[in-house]
């Protein structure tokens, strides 16, 4: 199975409306011209996006460094402010909400990082980082903070050991996990996964990914999921963008992208997959994985 | 309080006591903890062990060298060098505590909004800090002392204001290397305020150097205190600091150099076990966090 259309119960009529939809996002970084100054220096990270996503779905954002992909993923939640463009994020149009209703849609929409080694406070025990959330949010009792925490630990496949553990004690697929435990534990519909396996093994890839899968088609969530990795698109999306240079060049459901591109820039990238002949054509497996056989490996790894 | 709970605490004492064993590994560290430890007690209990009234003025038996009755001898006015340089060592850590307290607590909030907000609020505060640290620490200490008026505790403040700007620049550097780190972005990204993000996540990252910037600046108060009371704008007698007492045997050094001795012995040591200690806490913090990694 190279894209996910026999998933769960999840993917719901197209009419639904959907988790997020962007109009028209751009993102100019670099200082303002001025009456002194060109505007020599100012770089379009983003110009003009249209992204949507529908409930429990995934789309796989891919494109090469630079291409600002981390950017969509840190404006569809405002993390960073757009110059322009409306994003419609569960219904509400995030550009209007105050400060203190951002902070409150946190718990519905979050990100993932990339370096999970980084992307968790070094002086905190696991227990806390995963809790938090939980904490800022309110209306949990401290017992009850602990239980869910634990819960949503031994869901990622960690143990109760190492709830008390530090992030320098653990590897950096058991901290990607705590990194999903956290994001997961205020039970959020939409993720910005920001390249999160870039960082692992392949073999840890492919056991987080299976992961990400999995919790979605328990909880319905969607994901945007950013990733330079085609291999790994493939593997978890139901659709599939293509940006370049700040531009979006092509975007559609995944199996028409990965079987007939329209943009020559999508055939480069699905030619430069190691690996990947006419004959294995139907799945561009992970290193180790090849052909149809590649799924079903995936998934016992995780088992 | 469940189970769980309380293995948490056990586990952060024992991190806790991996940096203590480092610093405790650390022979120089140790001696000068020891000594600290010693001033301390002394400080504590100097009217204890003080064999005599400090203030007790004896004209009789003024400028009396070091014997069995007084062992440190007497002062120009007869006093007991023994026991002022004991009430002394009070005198000027309390002191030192009180310069090193004002500046951590305008210092170090200056620098984590400094460090964390940037824009004007922070050029404009860089710029005022940059201008207070131009000056010479000592002509400042003095101006400062000449506005405010002579005493101990204007004397402090006039400190307190010298080794602000080594706080903020020491706060507002980590702030800016700690807020820049995906755990903050990661943070926000969960909902946290500001407020949380800076108390439960900076300011642990600041709070390392900043205790070895403190125990830095101590050894640095205790010197100016030394100076400003030599110079006559510190302490005023009869109060017994070091700085006053060197400064009143400065005036009988040719007859009577043995005054000299006791308030600089005190005031080397103590200089000296502090800034050991900086070093060995620098070091067992340092490698902290680089094993983190
Ligand atoms: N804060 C910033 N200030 C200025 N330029 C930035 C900033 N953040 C990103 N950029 C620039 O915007 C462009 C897009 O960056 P972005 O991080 O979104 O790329 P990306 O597609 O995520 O790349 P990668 O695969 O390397 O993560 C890059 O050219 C980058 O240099
Ligand atoms: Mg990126």
């Amino acid at each position: 199975m190279n894209s996910r259309t026999s998933n769960g119960p999840t993917p719901e009529p197209r009419e639904a409306a959907p988790t997020l939809s962007v109009r028209g996002l751009t993102k100019v970084y670099g200082p303002r011209a001025t009456m002194l100054r060109r505007n020599a220096h100012r770089l379009t990270a983003v110009d003009a996006v249209d992204l949507d996503i529908a409930p429990g779905t995934t789309l796989g954002l891919v494109g090469e460094s630079g291409a600002g992909k981390s950017t969509v993923g840190r404006l569809v939640l405002r993390l960073i402010e757009p110059d322009a463009g409306k994003i419609d994020l569960l219904g509400t149009d995030i550009a209007g909400l105050s400060r203190g209703e951002l902070r409150r849609m946190r718990a519905k929409a979050t990100m993932i990082f990339q370096d999970p080694y980084t992307s968790l406070d070094p002086r905190m025990p696991i227990k806390d980082s995963v809790v938090e959330p939980l904490l800022v949010h309110g209306g949990h009792s401290r017992s009850e903070r602990y239980e869910k925490a634990l819960a949503m630990v031994r869901r990622v496949g960690l143990g109760d050991a190492h709830m008390e553990r530090f992030p320098y004690e653990m590897s950096g697929g058991q901290l990607q996990r705590v990194a999903i435990a956290r994001a997961l534990i205020t039970d959020p519909s939409f993720i910005v996964c920001d390249e999160p396996v870039a960082a692992l093994d392949v073999s840890t890839q492919a056991q987080v990914i299976n992961l990400l899968n999995d919790l979605q088609q328990e909880r319905g969530i969607s994901y945007l999921f950013i990733s330079h990795d085609l291999r790994l698109v493939r593997l978890i999306a139901d659709e599939v963008a293509v940006m370049r240079h700040g531009k979006l060049l092509e975007k559609g459901d995944a199996v028409r992208v990965f079987e007939e591109p329209e943009h020559e820039y999508t055939r480069e990238l699905l030619a430069a997959i190691p690996g990947r002949s006419p004959r294995s054509r139907r799945f561009g497996g992970l290193a180790g994985c090849d052909g149809e056989t590649g799924t079903a490996d995936l998934r016992q790894e995780v088992a | 309080m469940t189970a769980h709970e309380s293995v948490g605490t056990k586990e952060r004492r024992r991190r806790r006591s991996r940096v203590l064993r480092r610093l405790l590994r650390n022979r120089a560290a140790v001696v000068s903890m020891a000594v600290l430890a010693v001033l301390g007690l002394v400080a504590i209990f100097a009217d204890l062990l003080a064999p005599d009234d400090p203030n007790k003025v004896a004209l009789v038996l003024r400028l009396t060298p070091p014997s069995a009755e007084h062992w440190l001898g007497t002062d120009a006015l007869g006093r007991d060098v023994l026991s002022r340089v004991l009430v002394a060592t009070r005198v000027d850590l309390l002191a030192s505590l009180q310069a090193v307290g004002i500046a951590l607590v305008v210092g170090v909030p200056l620098g984590i909004v400094a460090g964390y907000w940037g824009g004007i609020g922070d050029s404009l505060l860089s710029r005022v800090i940059d201008a207070l640290m131009m000056l010479p620490p000592l002509i400042l200490a003095v101006v400062v002392v000449a506005i405010l008026g002579p005493g101990l505790s204007n004397a402090m403040l006039a400190i307190a204001i010298v080794i602000i700007p080594s706080f903020y620049r020491v706060v507002r550097a980590s702030t800016q290397t700690a807020s820049s780190e995906l755990y903050i972005e990661s943070a926000r990204a969960s909902g946290c305020t500001s407020w949380r993000i800076l108390w439960r996540h900076i300011l642990p990252a600041v709070a390392p150097p900043l205790l070895v910037q403190a125990s830095f600046s101590a050894s640095v108060v205790i010197v100016a205190e030394a100076s400003l009371s030599f110079l006559g704008l510190g302490a005023r007698a009869p109060q017994a600091t070091w700085g006053l007492m060197l400064k009143e045997a400065s005036s009988n050094l040719t007859t009577s150099s043995y005054l000299i001795y006791p308030p600089a012995i005190m005031v080397a040591i103590t200089i000296l076990a502090l800034s050991l200690l900086g070093d060995g806490l620098r070091d067992a913090l340092g490698r902290q966090t680089t094993d983190g990694r």
